[in-house]
């Protein structure tokens, strides 16, 4: 311990500060003595630690009703008095430095709008599911699936045999709602009128639960009976215009349904959407026979369970039903275990990533880059203020001094520096607002999804919001200026402003400097590495061509027709069929296995369904063997193209492509042929590892796409024709059809928009530190100038004057630069880059590059100034002392 | 509780100032009141009665000279007032009388 320093260690400095504050004067003394007695009584006999202990326990237990001092309300009625002093004051200085004042607000309203925005997004995001009246007692339940290879999945979907258990076996319940997804249809309610639909099946208690308000109809009945249909209002007037909907009848494929209800349309903050409703009991009665697998315990990917428990629930002991269930039904299933927890509804929208989510989820993640990105920016700007306030304090000296000797406390000195932060930051408040409108706009346009997720309309709650943002941080910018201000001692600082030890403070200033920097080089870094990796994604040789093919969903018509038509068009070159579009993110697995004498293997394989020409148009390459060469119309399949990871897995023929053609393989438990081996090709995203594929024959998939080859330079002709086709087959359905490069970009959108958004705050936080940096080096450059006049005189080159100048700055870029590289290079080394097993090399020139940015600005800001301090005539500066 | 009537506490706290004469502030009445009671007095516990005993006019108080210990703060010496000394003899007095009337009263032998 620091017993063998010279100097008797001390009270804790921040105990005794306390005291004094709290304590009433006529008290504080001999109080203060008596705890110093016994603390240097205890540093004798309990050591210095204990000492310090003790003493800090008796600062805080001291704080009693008769010890603590009486507020004064003088003080606080000279700050109100005060207060158009302080506003006229302000008002002078920040006209005086017109380019201090500059810097200040407009960085301060940059930073507040970027905070803005965030804080916007964020209320949109906690207002979810705000209007549901029991949504503190409504939860979902989750499933956790763990499959025979130990790999877990968790899903927000669950089985309906579990909501129909937990509704008989768990007391304690109010409420249990089933809900199924996956309704896809054309509604057809007159021969003219046919509407695309996409409804969720639900029972009965899914209007008890949710707080979704009927129009017409009746809540209890109107989910009761089989093929009924409750509709929102949206979809009333798309189906029936202006007319009537209740009791009408739509027809569904064969089907008729009765309309039996009119909702309300859904607040757009909710996490469930949805354009209508059908009972759930039309789907038992409908489906039981034909798909018996319906009711199965391990059916958990297309249902969903909400269920409400009455007020102070004992959730635990729920949960101890829900485990008992599980365990029952877990042992009657084949090295599987399915297990279910509760989700309160409140944390649906922020919770974690769950596989089928039933609609909107915002990882947390992406709302910490978020805040952390505002924070920093606005941090930024507050060290500008703090920076150039504390700077330029010489100047504001004579002021304080004067009002100290007039009678001003530190208190009010205090609170007048503060009232002046708080008053530039909500000046710039008000531009930061416009820039919020701006702004606004070119965040929700980024990208579909999130003008989708979050609206962020203005609100008096919102409003409000941003005032007290504004006045945080203008505490927060102003507090460290005030402080030192406060500080002042009058005497000293009227005999001889100079002798204020502005540069005491100076470590203070680089060290903010250096921070505001080494952000700055991250960020820049970090948009060039991640702009680096996005095109590197779009770019990536995926093992075969995207360029030039048109890919068409076929909306349930059949291929066959379309092809019929689009054979006729000239700019089509070439069509094949798929189930799927592959490299994109979705995945189609089955379970493969293979017989050899060496015995019996198993393992997923994502599958294809393609016909023929599918593998010439992409211009796969065979390693061994051919395309399919039988080609039955429907179903009888008998031959499969495999990747060389299959071999692999397998170790088929000794990994010998050419001998694993003719080799038999079982797929869905049909005994398949291997044909061709082709070489690997990305099935997944970058992100995933190249796996066993197979491509599978089906000549004629009603769900599947066309892959359109289009030769002609003329697309915009070539795709009306195309779409003139469609329109001959399917007069319901517009159009989808998708250029696959482009549908490659959207898969990897949301690195654009990551690129995007971070270089959107890289570009501010450059801003800022730079317009941060020049206020430093005008500020310096002006104070040194009578120095830099005498060193001209006496014989310094300009060279040597710039280089003197700028020294201390290039010092604390170079600082930044070497915490800034390694950080961002370790980060996306060692954490980002390894969540993509193919990537780009990070490359030296990225870092380069954002050094160079960065540095030939900051060399720009302080070249120019340095270099006019140093071209001054020293002559005139000398001459007005 | 205000007015003549004493604590238990209080009294001992009174009684140790009217020992200490003229050397009775906080930190030597605690020192004291540890000596005689065998008890720990908490500064905190002091302090408060020593307010209180000054709110009652019990005792008065003047501040001591500034010196090098204590980190330079001076002391607080307390000292009973005229109240204060009336308020301890009728203390003493109610217990003589009761003291008094037992009969017979008698520890010798069970010690």
């Amino acid at each position: 311990m620091k017993t063998t320093t010279q100097k008797p260690p001390e009270p804790p400095r921040w105990a005794r500060n306390l005291l004094r504050w709290y304590c009433r004067p006529d008290l504080l003394e001999d109080l203060e003595g008596d705890m110093n007695e016994y603390f240097e009584r205890n540093l004798t006999t309990k050591g210095v630690r204990r000492a310090r202990w003790i003493y800090i326990l008796d600062a805080l237990k001291f704080f009693r009703p008769y010890t603590i001092r009486k507020p004064k309300f003088l003080n606080l009625i000279i700050h109100w008095l005060m207060l158009g002093s302080y506003l006229k004051t302000s008002r002078r200085s920040l006209v005086r430095n017109k380019l201090f004042s500059f810097i200040n607000i407009i960085g301060l309203a940059v930073s507040l709008s970027v905070g803005l925005l965030v804080i916007a997004f964020l209320t949109d995001l906690f207002s979810y599911d705000q209007f549901q009246e029991k949504r503190h007692r409504t939860y979902r339940v989750l499933t956790r699936n763990e499959s025979a290879d130990k790999s877990v999945m968790d899903l927000a979907s669950t089985s309906l045999k579990a909501g129909f258990k937990i509704r008989e076996t768990i007391p304690g319940v109010e409420d249990v709602t089933l809900i199924r997804r996956g309704f896809y249809s054309d509604a057809k309610v007159s021969d003219e009128t046919i509407v695309p639909l996409e409804a969720t099946w639900a029972d009965p208690s899914f209007l008890k639960i949710f707080t979704f308000p009927l129009l017409k109809g009746n809540p209890s009945t109107a989910l009761k009976e089989p093929y009924s249909l409750v509709i929102t209002e949206k979809t009333a007037r798309r189906l029936f215009g202006e007319a009537e909907a209740m009791g009408k009848t739509v027809r569904f494929d064969t089907l008729n349904y009765t309309v039996t209800g009119v909702l309300k349309n859904i607040p757009k903050l909710s996490h469930m959407r949805f354009e209508a409703l059908i009972s759930l009991s039309s789907m038992l009665g409908q489906k039981a026979d034909s798909d018996g697998g319906l009711m199965d315990w391990n059916n958990i990917y297309q249902n969903y369970i909400y269920l409400t428990l009455p007020e102070n629930a004992n959730l635990s002991a729920i949960q101890a039903g829900l485990d008992r269930l599980c365990a029952a039904e877990n042992a009657l299933l084949d090295r599987q275990k399915i297990n279910l927890s509760l989700q309160p509804m409140d944390t649906i929208v922020l919770g974690g990533r769950l596989s089928n989510e039933i609609g909107v989820n915002v990882p947390k993640t992406v709302v910490w880059v978020l805040i952390g990105l505002a924070f920093v920016v606005i941090l930024s700007a507050c060290f500008n203020y703090t920076n150039l306030s504390i700077a330029r304090s010489m100047r504001r000296s004579r002021e304080v001094g004067i009002r100290k000797i007039v009678g001003a406390l530190r208190g009010h000195v205090l609170g007048q520096f503060l009232a002046e932060s708080v008053i530039i930051s909500v000046m710039a408040l008000v531009f930061s607002f416009l820039l919020f409108l701006v702004l606004r706009t070119q965040f929700l346009s980024l990208a579909p999804q999130l003008a989708d997720v979050v609206s962020l309309d203005l609100s008096p709650q919102l409003i409000l919001y941003f005032l007290a943002m504004a006045v945080v941080v203008g505490l927060a910018a102003g507090f460290i200026p005030a402080l030192f201000f406060a500080r002042i001692q009058a005497v000293q600082v009227l005999k001889d402003a100079s002798s204020l030890k502005v540069f005491r403070h100076v470590n203070l200033r680089r060290a903010l400097i250096v921070i505001q920097y080494t952000f700055s080089l991250i960020f820049i870094t970090a948009t060039l590495i991640g702009y680096r990796q996005y095109r590197g994604f779009l770019s990536f040789d995926l093992g075969f061509t995207t360029e030039n093919i048109l890919n068409i969903r076929m909306q349930g018509n059949k291929p066959s027709l379309l092809k019929k038509e689009l054979a006729e068009i000239p700019a089509v070159r070439q069509i094949a069929t798929s189930s799927m579009i592959t490299s994109l993110g979705s995945l189609y697995g089955t379970q493969m296995k293979y017989q050899d004498k060496a015995g019996k293997d198993s393992a997923m394989a994502w599958q294809n369904f393609v016909d023929e020409n599918y593998i010439p148009l992409h211009r796969h390459q065979f390693v061994a063997g051919t395309n399919f060469k039988n080609r039955p119309l429907s179903g009888n399949e008998t031959e499969v193209i495999v990747n060389e990871q299959v071999l692999k897995r397998f170790h088929l023929a000794k990994r010998n492509p050419a001998e694993a053609v003719g080799k038999q393989v079982i797929l869905d438990n049909k005994p398949l042929t291997i044909v061709g081996v082709l070489k690997d090709f990305h099935y997944g995203t970058m992100d995933h590892k190249i796996e066993p594929t197979v491509l599978r024959y089906s000549a004629d998939q009603p769900g599947g796409y066309l892959n359109v080859g289009i030769k002609s330079e003329d697309y915009p002709a070539a795709l009306s024709s195309i779409e003139e086709a469609w329109r001959k087959i399917d007069k319901v359905h517009p159009l989808k059809a998708v250029f696959y490069d482009d549908q490659i970009e959207e898969a990897y959108k949301q690195f654009d928009v990551m690129v995007k958004v971070i270089g959107f705050i890289t570009f501010l936080a450059i801003c800022i530190a730079s317009m941060g940096l020049f206020g430093m080096v005008v500020f310096t450059t002006e104070t040194r100038l009578k120095e830099i006049s005498i060193r001209k005189v006496l014989g310094a080159s300009e060279g040597g004057l710039i280089f003197h100048l700028s020294k201390g700055f290039l010092v604390l870029l170079f600082i930044a630069t070497l915490i800034a590289l390694p950080v961002t290079y370790l980060f996306f080394d060692q954490y980002i880059l390894t969540k993509f097993v193919y990537h780009q090399p990070i490359g030296l020139s990225e870092l380069l590059m954002s050094v160079l940015v960065v540095m030939a600005l900051a060399f720009l800001l302080i070249g120019s100034q340095t270099l006019k301090a140093a071209r001054s005539n020293p002559a005139k500066v000398l001459k007005s002392e | 509780m205000k007015g003549t009537n004493l604590g238990e506490f209080e009294e001992l706290v009174l009684l140790t100032i009217a020992a200490l004469i003229s050397d009775a502030y906080s930190v030597a009445i605690c020192d004291e009141l540890e000596k005689y009671t065998g008890r720990a007095a908490k500064l905190g516990v002091v302090h408060a009665v020593l307010n209180r005993l000054e709110e009652k006019g019990l005792v008065k108080s003047r501040m001591g000279e500034a010196t090098n210990a204590r980190g330079g703060k001076r002391k607080r010496y307390y000292e009973v007032t005229h109240t204060g000394k009336v308020a301890l003899t009728r203390s003493k007095e109610v217990r003589e009388a009761l003291w008094r009337i037992i009969p017979g009263f008698n520890l010798e032998g069970t010690v």
